[in-house]
């Protein structure tokens, strides 16, 4: 198959429109504003919609539109864009929307800086929304995965009508790699018919809303979407392992998207220093795979989690090791990727705290 | 026994539920002209309603025709996002002047700029109904609520919005016009407007809005009757009735 040499936000709008994406909406900001360039050429040339808008507060409002009209469409923002966008995800998560929305993040908080960065992982798992929301959160870690994850996205999103979140980062999406562009995506664009507002012909009036004034009404649907999210948690966990087959492993590392390649190199050089290391990357955030790190926890194995934040998916690591093991942290920040050999380094000392 | 004679029957695109809205109220009255006008124009089967957030948050529940509710003040922007995903629908966005003057203002701006093709029903009661009656951008200067108890000074609460005149400068809008409710005839100049603006979304013209001063007696405090006097006498004055913009956007 055809491979091209692409900027992984380049990557991420061709997997997308090769997805069925029939719409883009979005608002610039650096480092993710290749993608609404990329698509402001290439949504016309195939017929589709390609919309510059107000401001990232309309952006998600505009996706709310098309996605309740029934046909694929997208965002892309970064970090204080996204935050503007919660209480419209919100909205498409209350009233049962597919839809793709991606984060090219970049440091925070505030203006931050437009360096690459992981420091939305709590915003994009645990929701800067309002209510009970979850999404499914893809992290990708080069520009093969940009192109894959967008693609995948929209059939993804409507088996469960609901949106779809990738979480990136600058570097992924400035970064250039060689991508193998698998075809367009066959989909039945009659899919959504039976709930979008495509107009009532023939058949009752739909109508997209996320409103339940009786208590019980609104309770009873969110024990449908608890529902969901449970057959999200059985169903959609990824991740990936790099040299965990020994039983007798020294040590586990957990890091995701651009922090998970310093980590594959640093397990190789630990290797190379004689330390049974391993990786451990989560590539869907949420559901998040908490059993297959408490494999290790069980083991008594120690962890050390790596990110380019001040220890977020710490958290969920804590959560599923349940005291179990030792877990160690190391964080940089934004701009700031660490080395392998700093990996190397604060690995040896999380094995001195257990007397490795 | 005489037959009493149906002047009007229920439009084929509202049902027969009985609205929640209160006596006097303009919301109904506007629902019902839409759903005629929706008749008339025989698109009942193609059209999509947006309810806003704020007392016509359900206006759903009265068509029968496809309706999306939106966020407070993004109801331009879902209109778009339909109307950009599906060309083929006719699309109304239906707002509240809070919703439309306050917080949506960007959204209204731009939709209006950009020469959208859809249609807007602005009801421009002067106040937030649904949260009980606080100041809206609309409010009149003197005129109480209950965040401006002693009346709106312009001083400290700035003056009221005049939406019309201003999305009429914008080069991008098609048709702009202010209408009310308080008397048939009145009734029928808001028909007429509200038939001319859908008339012109499915020539493919671009942006319409219809803005239609109206009586929400609950929050004025005012009976039902003192209350279309008060549109008539007071909110006339301040937003004149007419037609702000009606000129093709592009020549060609
Ligand atoms: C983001 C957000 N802010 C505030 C509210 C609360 N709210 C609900 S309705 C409303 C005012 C609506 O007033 P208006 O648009 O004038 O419509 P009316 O009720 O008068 O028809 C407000 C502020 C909300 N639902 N969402
Ligand atoms: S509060 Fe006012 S706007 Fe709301 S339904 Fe009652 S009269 Fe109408």
């Amino acid at each position: 198959m055809e491979k091209v040499m692409m900027k992984g936000n380049e990557a991420l709008a061709e997997g997308a429109l090769r997805g069925g994406c029939q719409c883009y909406f979005g608002y610039p900001i650096t480092p993710q504003s290749e993608v609404a360039e990329y698509m402001s050429r290439r949504m016309p040339e195939l017929g589709r919609v390609f919309l510059q808008t107000e401001s990232e507060v309309a952006t998600i409002n505009y996706l709310y539109g098309a996605a309740g009209a029934g046909v694929r469409c997208m965002t892309t923002s970064s970090s204080p864009g996204i935050s503007l966008m919660q209480e419209g995800i919100s909205y498409l998560i209350g009233a049962e929307l597919p839809c793709l929305i991606a984060n090219v993040v970049r440091g925070g908080p505030g203006l931050g800086n437009i360096q690459p960065a992981q420091a939305d992982y709590w915003q994009a798992t645990k929701g800067g929304t309002h209510g009970d929301c979850r999404m499914i959160v893809l992290a990708p870690n080069s520009v093969q995965e940009m192109f894959d994850f967008a693609r995948d996205a929209f059939d993804l999103a409507e088996k469960y009508r609901n949106p779809v979140f990738i979480l990136a980062d600058g570097a992924l999406g400035q970064m250039m790699e060689p991508v193998e562009l698998k075809p367009f995506l066959e989909f039945d664009p009659h899919k959504n018919d039976s709930w979008a507002t495509t107009g009532a012909k023939n058949r009752e009036p739909h109508v997209i809303t996320s409103i339940h004034l009786e208590p019980e009404e609104m309770e009873e649907f969110n024990r449908h979407l608890q529902a969901k999210y449970l057959l999200m948690e059985k169903e959609e966990v990824r991740w990936e392992e790099y040299q965990t087959n020994e039983d007798d492993l020294d040590i586990l590392i957990v890091a995701y998207g651009i922090a998970s390649r310093v980590c594959r190199n640093a397990v190789d050089d630990l290797r190379a220093s004689g330390i049974k290391a391993g990786l451990l990357r989560p590539i869907t955030l949420w559901p998040f795979p908490k059993a297959e790190i408490r494999r290790f926890a069980d083991r008594k194995i120690p962890i050390l989690v790596v990110e380019l934040n001040m220890g977020q998916m710490l958290e969920d690591v804590l959560l599923a090791v349940e005291g179990k093991t030792l877990v160690d942290f190391y964080g940089r920040y934004a701009g700031i990727i660490p080395s392998a050999d700093e990996v190397v380094r604060k690995a040896f000392d999380t094995l001195k705290k257990v007397g490795k | 026994m005489e037959k009493k004679k149906l002047i009007r029957g229920r439009p084929d695109a509202l049902n027969d539920k009985i609205m929640h809205y209160c006596p006097g109220c303009g919301h109904g009255i506007v629902h019902r002209i839409v759903a005629e006008v929706v008749d008339e124009l025989g698109i009942k089967d193609r059209f999509v309603g947006i309810a806003p957030v704020g007392c016509s948050v359900f206006a759903y529940w009265y068509f029968n025709t496809d309706f999306h509710q939106a966020a407070h003040g993004r109801a331009p922007a879902v209109a778009s996002g339909i109307k950009r995903a599906r060309p083929e629908l006719i699309v109304m966005s239906y707002q509240g002047d809070g919703d439309l003057a306050a917080i949506g203002t960007a959204e209204i701006v731009h939709a209006a700029n950009r020469g959208e093709n859809i249609t807007v029903i602005f009801i421009n009661n002067a106040i937030y109904g649904m949260t009980g009656g606080q100041m809206a951008p609309t409010t009149l200067i003197g005129q109480k609520s209950t965040t401006t108890p002693l009346g709106r000074d312009p001083r400290k609460a700035g003056f009221p919005i005049k939406i019309s005149e201003m999305l009429a400068v914008l080069p991008g809008s098609r048709y702009i016009e202010r209408t009310t409710v308080t008397s048939p005839k009145e009734v029928n100049k808001t028909k007429k407007a509200i038939k001319k603006a859908f008339e012109l979304q499915m020539k493919g013209e671009g942006f319409t809005m219809v803005e239609v001063l109206s009586p929400c007696p609950t929050n004025w405090r005012l009976t039902p009757k003192d209350a279309l006097k008060f549109v008539e006498e007071k909110m006339v004055e301040y937003y004149p009735l007419g037609v702000f913009k009606d000129e093709p956007v592009f020549n060609d």
